[in-house]
């Protein structure tokens, strides 16, 4: 938005992120980008068991264009590479991107000539979450991070 | 598995069988390649065989162990006569081709597009022989034992390359 | 939707065919995979599927590491039944050397694929359900794979990659309160279950796009290798349990179910019932179990316990060898199978002796079913491409590797 631009740095500025960061981090809306058993338990977060809804980000959203929260469930081999790039350039800023699980942080444990080591050398990342694959207690916690990460960022940033 | 099919194998193509073993109850056939085609027909269509069911169809790389180098391998199920069977057929790395089974059993298809992914045999009369697991334009063949394993082939530039 | 309309000559509407790609990342493409389609409006002329992206190179890892370490790798084949997977490789291996587990480790064993096939079936089945917008099922059927991931955590310590078989035994044995759990856990399911039936079997919008959808013939499925569920569904009673029992599974009671057109729905039925016979056969095998080791006796394959390691010098070294260089398998080839979720699940293993395997192929039941998605396809709507893909319960880890 151009407002923003004019204001930082600010009293207002200020005043004006805080509110906007905290709508912000409890309407997040996630492409779950799922390859893998990371996949499975991603599944049971969003289910009534764990419900991230609690933490307002339950609605997935499958075009990356209506989208602000990227979760990279899973592996990511060579092959998926450039459609995991492509999807992140679609999606609209301001945006996060989770790596959930071992190997979309590391390539997990296949150092191997198909998969790629960490999906941050593709596209930044916002939150590591480890495991192989993370308990969901861990993806909730991850989310909490992300949006207190959210609510700390500066106005410059989303202008 | 029985030794049925091995002996009416035997009797029927007995210049086409290179050696046969049991170990651990896996009958098995080694077969030369020039009827490989007439032997898995043979295999299906015979009332007593009716190997109707396409297991596994896979390539063992014996690099500098043994010579051939490679050695195609057939796993085949009776639903029938609840038979059965492996076969291999030894070929040369200079060489490195079969017939497809496909016309025979379209559940090969993508077994033998696999194999030539990533061993790099070539199946002879495939309809559609291309990479299956890889993607097009990856150079070498990942499952050879003469492939490191983590000899990587990104085709997006990595953050931080130049680009 | 996908149509062009073009006006004709006499003014007419006409359509041209189009063509359309699905995928890689796709909601209703569970896992990645991109679907080529041919399309006379609505309809499916051809299609194209395309694999691999999650080709993770498991063989190739496999060979790097020891026949134990290979455990790990197969737990995320088939991710939503890491046990069967788990049982598979080590009966594979134990065949190689010529060897059987203990009554109570198959007993074990037993068991836990059967969770885990339950666990298998009801993902697939609610995942399916979701996709034709039955969400409520959904969520009942996470609940059930929830409550028996809760179950095998106690079991195995993790609570979706095991990795709780070892070559000739186990990790650990069950815990004592097994039983109970089991059966209070059994309860919950049941009423789950049961919703679930009362939900989809008679609802009007499942039947009406489950029902003669992705129709298979018997004889072309078994040309295209298929096996499991969707086997059956075309009525060919196969079944690996059954045909060439394993383990313990020739003084079982069960049924094949199966299926008589090979369609959607008689999938989805067969999987339902096979979560039956499942709940059966636990019930048997916790009845004939009894106490005894679960690991075979024998230095060469089973760590020894860690009192011998710490106070022996014999167990420090024995614990050394077969940690560092791994168990030694005698050379050979074998191809074992056995049921997982999907279908035959086979390894086929070489070793040349040493402590690593030389090669070791999984002969994964999806590919043989993807390879017949486009002929399940074809003539058929667009729409009934996410039921079909759905029903066939393709797994990334286990279809691609
Ligand atoms: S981190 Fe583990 S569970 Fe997650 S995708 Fe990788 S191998 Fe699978």
């Amino acid at each position: 938005m151009g407002l923003e631009s004019n204001l930082t740095g600010t009293f207002v500025g200020s005043r004006l992120s805080d509110a906007l960061n905290w709508a912000r981090k409890y309407s997040l809306f996630q492409y779950p980008f799922v390859t893998a058993c990371c996949g499975m338990e991603f599944m049971s977060t969003a289910c009534s068991h764990y419900d991230i809804s609690r933490f307002g980000a339950e609605i997935p959203r499958f075009s990356p264009r209506q989208a602000d929260l990227l979760f990279v469930v899973g592996t990511v081999s060579h092959k998926l590479a450039p459609v995991l790039r492509k999807v992140y350039e679609q999606m609209c800023d301001p945006k996060w991107v989770v790596a959930f699980g071992a190997c979309a942080s590391s390539g997990g444990f296949y150092d191997n000539y198909c998969t790629v080591q960490g999906i941050d050398t593709i596209i930044p990342v916002d939150v590591y979450i480890p495991g192989c694959p993370p308990r969901p207690e861990q993806v909730l916690d991850a989310l909490m991070m992300l949006q207190e990460k959210i609510q700390r960022e500066p106005l410059e940033k989303q202008a | 598995m029985s030794k049925k099919c091995v002996e009416r194998l035997q009797a029927h193509f007995a210049d086409q069988i290179l050696s046969t073993h049991d170990a651990a109850g896996d009958e098995t056939v080694v077969l030369k390649r020039d009827k490989l085609l007439d032997v898995l027909k043979f295999l299906r269509d015979e009332a007593d065989l009716a190997f109707n069911l396409p297991v596994d169809l896979t390539v063992v790389d014996w690099y500098r162990i043994r010579e051939p180098r490679f050695e195609v391998v057939y796993h085949l199920y009776s639903y029938r006569t609840k038979q059965r069977i492996r076969l291999k057929v030894p070929v040369d790395e200079d060489d490195a081709r079969v017939p497809s089974s496909y016309s025979i059993w379209p559940g090969f298809d993508w077994y033998e597009r696999e194999a030539y992914d990533l061993y790099g045999v070539v199946f002879d009369g495939h309809p559609n022989l291309k990479r299956i697991l890889m993607w097009e334009g990856f150079e070498g063949h990942p499952l050879r034992k003469d492939y490191p394993i983590n000899k990587r082939q990104p085709i997006t530039t990595l953050l931080g390359e130049k680009s | 939707m996908a149509e062009i309309l073009l006006e004709t000559e006499d003014g007419d509407l006409d359509s041209v065919p189009m063509s359309l790609q699905m995928g890689p990342s796709h909601p209703a493409m569970h896992g990645t995979i991109k679907m080529r389609l041919k399309l006379d409006g609505e309809i499916v002329s051809r299609s194209e599927v395309e694999v691999g992206y999650l080709h993770r190179g498991f063989e190739k890892s496999c060979e790097a590491v020891t026949w134990t370490q290979v455990m790990p790798f197969t737990d995320r084949l088939n991710y939503v039944s890491p046990l069967c997977n788990n049982v598979g490789y080590c009966m594979a291996v134990e065949k190689l050397l010529g060897i059987r587990a203990t009554d109570r480790c198959e007993y074990i064993r037993m068991i836990m694929a059967e969770t885990s096939r339950i666990g298998d079936h009801m993902t697939s089945v609610g995942a399916s359900a979701m996709e034709l917008g039955g969400f409520t099922a959904f969520l009942y059927a996470i609940e059930v794979r929830e409550e028996i991931w809760r179950l095998t955590e106690t079991v195995t310590g993790a609570r979706l990659t095991h990795s709780y078989c070892r070559v000739g035994g186990l990790k650990d044995d069950l815990p004592p309160d097994f039983e109970p759990n089991w059966r209070a856990i059994q309860k919950k399911c049941r009423t789950l279950i049961d919703d679930i039936h009362a939900l989809l079997d008679k609802n009007r919008i499942f039947l009406d796009r489950m029902r003669d959808v992705g129709v298979i013939s018997a004889d072309r499925a078994l040309a295209f290798g298929f096996t499991g569920p969707c086997l059956r569904s075309t009525g060919v009673d196969y079944d690996v349990r059954k045909a060439a029992p394993y383990m313990k599974y020739d003084r079982m009671k069960f049924e094949i179910p199966v299926g008589t057109i090979g369609d959607n729905y008689d999938r989805y039925l067969v999987r339902m019932e096979e979560i039956e016979q499942s709940f059966s056969i636990i019930e048997q095998c916790l009845k004939q179990i009894e106490p005894g080791p679960i690991n075979v006796d024998d230095g060469r394959l089973v760590l020894p316990n860690k009192d011998e390691v710490y106070g022996s010098i014999e167990g420090t070294i024995a614990h050394f060898k077969i940690i560092m260089e791994g168990i030694k398998v005698p050379p050979g080839e074998v191809y074992s199978y056995t049921e997982a979720g999907n279908g035959e699940l086979g390894f086929y293993l070489v070793s040349n002796g040493e402590g690593r395997p030389y090669k070791c192929r999984v002969r994964p039941p999806c590919w043989s079913l993807m390879q017949a998605l486009p002929e399940m396809l074809e003539g058929y709507q667009v729409a009934d491409i996410v039921p079909t893909f759905g029903s066939i319960n393709m797994i990334g880890g286990e279809c691609d590797r």
